[in-house]
C-alpha cells in the first residue's frame, strides 16, 4: 500500500490556498480580457479594467485578489490503494490554518450561527471525500467567497417542469442576484440526485476546467444555451448593465427519483479561485 | 469625473447622478454586518456621523511593512435596514456593491444621501488608494472593526442618486 505523509497534505493545501488567493488562472484572465473588449459602455469596460488591473497588482505584490478570501472547500478523491499516514481531516485543516496565517488571508469563519465568534484561523474547511480506484489522492482546493455563495439555491422542481423549468429557474436566479455575486460569474448547476446531492453536483461543477463542456450532448447544448440566455439578460459586470454577465455555465447531473427534478445553482464570482493537486 | 472630500453636504449629494464616476479623497469609516448592529445603538460614536462616508469592507490582514491588505467592497443589501437610522443621523454616503431594497432607496432619498459602488473583487487595486488606517471602534471585531481609512482618489460610481435613478440592470427589485 502506497503511503502519503500527512505533512505533505498540509503543505499542498497551504501552498494551493495561498497561490489561488494571489493569482487568477490564465484562462480566466484571457476570458476577462475578451469580455472587456466586447463591452460597449465606458462604465462596464471600466469595471472589467479594474478587475484586470487588480489581478496584475495582486500577482505582482503577492496580495490577495479580494478581501473575501473565503471558506476553504476541499474535494478529496481518495484512491483505494493509498493511505494517508495520519488524520486526513486534521492534515487539511492544518494546511488551511497555515495558509490563512502565513498568506495574510482573512479569517472569515465563525463558530456559531448566532454568537458569530470567529474561529480566528479560518478552520474548519468544508471537506468532501470520495473513494476511487487507484493509488493517488486528488485534492480539488477552493477558496469560496460569500458574496456569490449567498446568491446560490436548491429548488425541487417536478419532472414535468423539464428543461424549460430549469432554464427559467437559472435565469431568474441570475437576474435577481444582479450585481451582488460580483459578475461576470460562473454558474455551476447540479441537476438530479436528491436534495443534498444536487448541491454537491453544483459545487463540483464550478470547479471544472473553465474551458471544458459536458460530455452529454443534451447537457452540453443546455450549457451553451444558458450561457447565451444569461448574457442576454444584460446584467453585466457588477450589475451595471453590459454584454457579459456570465463567463461559463457548467452542469453536472446524476440519476434521480421518478418523482423528482432537484436543481441546485451555485454561483461563483469572477475571482474564481480553485486548483487541483494530485498526490 | 467628480472629486469629493468628506464631510459631505446635501448640495454635494444632489449634483450626483447614477453612473457618475467619483474619486474620494479624505476619510472613509468602515463598517459591515456586526459593526452596524452596534453602531445603530451607539449614543456617542468615535466619529461624527454628520456628512460621513461609510465603506462596507472587511480587509485582509496587512503584511509587515504594509498598512492594510485587500480592501474591496462587500455586498450592501445585508446592511439595508441598519443603514436607515445611520442616514437619519447624518451619514451621507455608503460605498458597497450590488443592489439594495426599495425601503433603503426611499430612506436614502428622504435623507439626501447617496449609494455608491466600488468594483467588487478589486481588493488589491482599491487598497492601493488607502494611505493610512486606524481602528477607532470595536477592535474586538477584528476585520469587522470600525477603521478610519484615509484615502486618495478612491474610485467609485454613483449607484442610486437622490433623483431616483439607478445604475443597475437586474437585481431582485429592479
Amino acid at each position: 500500500m502506497r503511503l502519503i505523509n500527512a505533512n505533505k497534505v498540509s503543505e499542498i493545501i497551504k501552498d494551493a490556498l495561498i497561490k489561488i488567493n494571489y493569482e487568477l488562472d490564465n484562462s480566466l484572465v484571457t476570458m476577462l480580457k475578451k469580455a472587456k473588449d466586447k463591452e460597449r459602455s465606458t462604465l462596464s469596460k471600466s469595471i472589467l479594467d479594474d478587475i484586470l488591473q487588480n489581478q496584475e497588482i495582486a500577482k505582482s505584490r503577492k496580495a490577495p485578489l479580494c478581501q473575501d478570501t473565503g471558506v476553504a472547500v476541499i474535494f478529496v478523491e481518495h484512491g483505494l490503494d493509498v493511505r494517508i499516514d495520519g488524520n486526513l481531516y486534521e492534515a487539511i485543516n492544518t494546511g488551511v490554518r497555515l495558509a490563512y496565517d502565513e498568506g495574510y488571508l482573512r479569517k472569515s469563519v465563525v463558530k456559531h450561527p448566532f454568537n458569530r465568534e470567529n474561529t480566528k484561523d479560518n478552520t474548519p474547511a468544508i471537506i468532501h471525500t470520495k473513494l476511487v480506484e487507484g493509488d493517488k489522492v486528488t485534492f480539488k482546493i477552493a477558496s469560496k467567497g460569500a458574496g456569490s455563495e449567498n446568491m446560490s439555491k436548491v429548488v425541487m422542481l417536478t419532472p414535468a417542469d423539464g428543461i424549460d423549468g430549469v432554464k427559467k429557474l437559472v435565469l431568474d436566479t441570475v437576474f435577481d442576484a444582479g450585481g451582488k455575486p460580483c459578475p461576470p460569474i460562473i454558474v455551476g448547476i447540479g441537476i438530479g440526485g436528491n436534495f443534498e446531492k444536487s448541491a454537491m453536483l453544483a459545487k463540483e461543477a464550478i470547479l471544472r476546467d473553465l474551458e471544458d463542456s459536458s460530455d452529454d450532448p443534451l447537457i452540453r447544448s443546455l450549457e451553451n444555451e444558458l450561457l447565451a440566455e444569461i448574457n442576454a439578460l444584460g446584467v453585466g459586470p457588477m450589475g451595471v448593465g453590459g454584454e457579459t454577465t456570465c463567463l461559463a455555465v457548467k452542469i453536472n447531473t446524476f440519476p434521480m427519483h421518478i418523482a423528482s427534478l432537484p436543481v441546485a445553482i451555485n454561483i461563483q464570482c469572477h475571482s474564481a479561485r480553485h486548483l487541483e493537486v494530485v498526490l | 469625473m467628480i472629486n469629493l472630500t468628506p464631510p459631505l453636504n446635501t448640495a454635494d449629494i444632489k449634483k450626483l447622478r447614477a453612473g457618475d464616476k467619483v474619486l474620494i479623497t479624505g476619510t472613509l469609516f468602515t463598517a459591515r454586518d456586526q459593526a452596524h448592529q452596534r453602531l445603530v445603538k451607539e449614543q456617542n460614536p468615535a466619529f461624527s456621523l454628520d456628512g460621513a462616508i461609510i465603506y462596507y469592507v472587511g480587509p485582509t490582514p496587512a503584511r509587515p511593512g504594509e498598512i492594510i491588505g485587500a480592501s474591496g467592497p462587500t455586498s450592501s443589501y445585508r446592511m439595508d435596514n441598519l443603514s436607515v437610522p445611520l442616514m437619519e443621523r447624518g451619514v451621507k454616503m455608503m460605498i458597497g456593491k450590488g443592489d439594495r431594497s426599495e425601503a433603503f432607496q426611499k430612506a436614502m432619498i428622504a435623507n439626501n444621501a447617496v449609494y455608491m459602488i466600488a468594483t467588487g473583487g478589486a481588493g488589491a487595486l482599491l487598497s492601493s488608494k488607502i494611505k493610512s488606517v486606524k481602528v477607532i471602534m470595536y477592535s474586538d471585531l477584528g476585520t469587522e472593526a470600525v477603521h478610519a481609512l484615509e484615502v486618495e482618489a478612491f474610485p467609485c460610481f454613483v449607484a442610486y442618486d437622490v433623483h431616483g435613478n439607478s445604475i443597475f440592470k437586474g437585481g431582485s427589485i429592479s
